[in-house]
């Protein structure tokens, strides 16, 4: 197969040209962050750097950091580097006690992120004649807008499914001949498993390709998907902060992500000590934008532990490769695709009158997580009456399912029965982490 | 006039229920009845014993969740449709059963039925007046 590109001219660009252009593209967006956010300009103030220091990517270093912590604090307007005239869009991630990360599009912002979704699909093998399924959902997520806008990009016929109904998708499926299909890794086990069950063989559809990403996923995974709907699966990274899924993607080698570097310069550092380390070495991803008008970031720090590597790929890509995400440098959990943390659990069980003793258990049954979080009852809740209890379970998990987006199986448990611990509580057991997942 | 009951939550898992009936035992308590209501994930258990308070002490010294249940204990003639008569009584005023079970005491002429209903009072004395022996603390010990 003849390798193909959706803009050859980027992604085979040789190296010193790239680093040429990540260069100038810097330098203006150090100006233009500095200029128009006054959160960025205090920070670096703070650092004493000026627009002026920064005459290349060498320079980069001399830049401070920024943070989700940032970003909540800035929340709404704090980062916006663009007048809201300019904006034509949000996406947002699902937050902390109440406070989300809301990013803000222009239209180049838009485009420039659909066609690094545009570049995916093309390196997934898709072009005009591809049928292009998208069962990411749609909404503040930035998952359906971004393949669906990538597919527009590329041609395809692209069928808006959203996330859920999977009979729906099914039928879709079969009945329009999708040959792409985009989604979470766990939601493509499940359809590759629905079709089992309705007796539908690999060979039945007419899919050729799954662009997957936005959770953690494993090789074996990825074989048992590739196994069960007849495809080849893709790797897909991106974050809502830095545009969404297309910051980085796989290409026919399926051996790790090649990322989009005339947008985006990937540095990897020393999580404890912030200092940067080579190429080659496992550490935090962090990222800089360098086209992104309204929400730029620069050396955003994505708690992402990977490794990069400049190895030739055969596909004709320049892009440097990072990996899969090894494990995070917080205590971010990802399940089902939704981003959770502890803390948003315990605000919520504090405003429902909880003690903040609980411990959550994630697992991964059947390629699909389960996410399970036992709670201590308060005392006057108890009765000799199971209903008594299973309703206070329901009420408990339905705000939970307000904070975090999905839902979680609550178990109530005795008072003081959860184990207190002198230093750090063992408040996560993530049993995916058995299976070889880096969660 | 209501008899104390032990609600002992206990939790779906391994050892729970040896816990608790260890402590009972060793406690020195005798259990005069019991019932079980099970979900998927926890139990809660049910207990007429000989000293309620002490049994409570006992379970909450090992670590179990206890609470005390006010409930109604009737002793009825060991007989076809006694049982059937007191269900009848209380449905005739409006009077819900949550749960309910019964125990036959050594004798064998006699059953015993324990009985959880919303109120506790109006319970008694409907069956009272109706005619049912209702059963009390020293009863249960003497059983």
């Amino acid at each position: 197969m003849a390798n193909r590109y959706f803009q050859p001219e980027q992604e085979t660009m040789p190296l010193e040209d790239i680093q040429k252009l990540q260069s100038e593209k810097l330098v203006k967006q150090v100006k233009h962050v500095y200029d128009n956010v006054k959160y960025y300009r205090d920070l670096m103030d703070a650092k004493g750097v000026k627009p002026e220091d920064i005459h290349g990517i060498e320079d980069l270093h001399k830049l401070p950091f920024i943070k989700k912590d940032d970003l909540r604090e800035a929340y709404p307007y704090g980062l916006l580097a663009t007048d809201l005239s300019d904006c034509v869009r949000i996406h947002s991630t699902s937050g902390t006690t109440g406070k989300r990360v809301v990013a803000f599009y222009t239209q180049h912002d838009v485009d420039m992120w659909e066609e690094c979704c545009a570049r995916a699909i093309v390196a997934a093998g898709g072009d005009e004649n591809d049928v292009c399924q998208v069962a990411y959902g749609y909404g503040l997520f930035t998952g359906g807008a971004g393949l669906h806008g990538g597919s527009h990009k590329v041609g395809c016929l692209t069928l808006p499914m959203s996330s859920g109904n999977t009979d729906r998708q099914i039928q879709f499926m079969m009945d329009l001949n999708a040959t792409i299909l985009c989604c979470t890794p766990s939601y493509a086990a499940y359809i590759g498993e629905t079709l089992k069950e309705k007796g539908l063989k690999p060979e039945d559809n007419k899919l050729k390709a799954g662009i997957f990403g936005a959770e953690p996923w494993t090789e074996e995974m990825r074989h048992d998907i590739e196994k069960s709907l007849g495809i080849k699966a893709y790797d897909i990274y991106g974050l809502t902060e830095l545009s969404g899924p297309g910051v980085s993607f796989e290409c026919q080698e399926q051996k790790g992500m090649h990322i989009n570097e005339d947008h985006f310069i990937a540095e990897i550092i020393n999580p404890e000590t912030g200092e940067v380390l080579p190429v080659g070495e496992k550490g935090e991803l962090v990222f800089t934008s360098l086209d992104k008008e309204a929400f730029p970031l620069l050396r955003y720090r994505t708690r992402d532990i990977c490794v990069l590597s400049r190895e030739k790929c055969s596909c004709g890509r320049t892009f440097i490769r990072m990996t899969k995400p090894l494990g995070r440098s917080d205590d971010m959990m990802i399940i089902r695709g939704v981003n959770v943390f502890p803390s948003q659990i315990e605000t919520v069980l504090l405003n429902c009158g909880y003690t903040p003793n609980y411990q959550i258990i994630v697992d991964r049954v059947n390629n699909t997580d389960t996410f399970d979080i036992n709670v201590e009852m308060k005392e006057e809740d108890f009765s000799d009456i199971p209903v008594g209890i299973t309703n206070r379970e329901k009420e408990l998990q339905n705000a939970m399912k307000a904070m975090l987006g999905i839902n979680p199986k609550i178990h109530l448990v005795a008072p003081k029965s959860i184990a207190r611990s002198e230093g750090k509580a063992v408040r996560v057991i993530d049993k995916r982490k058995r299976l070889g997942i880096n969660v | 006039m209501a008899i104390n009951q032990l609600s002992i939550f206990v939790e779906n898992k391994e050892g729970k229920l040896v816990t608790i009936t260890d402590s009972i035992a060793n406690a020195g308590i005798d259990i005069r009845a019991l019932s079980v209501a099970d979900t998927q994930d926890f139990g809660i258990f049910r207990l007429i014993v000989t000293d309620p308070q002490k049994a409570k002490e006992a379970l909450e010294s090992s670590g179990c969740f206890v609470s005390i249940t006010q409930v109604v204990g009737v002793s009825i003639p060991d007989e076809p449709g006694s049982l059937a008569k007191i269900v009848n009584i209380l449905a005739r005023y409006n009077i819900n059963i949550e749960y309910m079970y019964a125990f036959i005491a050594v004798s064998g002429k006699e059953a015993s039925v324990v009985l959880r209903v919303e109120d506790n009072n109006a319970a008694e004395k409907i069956l009272i007046e109706n005619g049912v022996k209702l059963l009390e603390e020293k009863d249960i010990i003497a059983l």
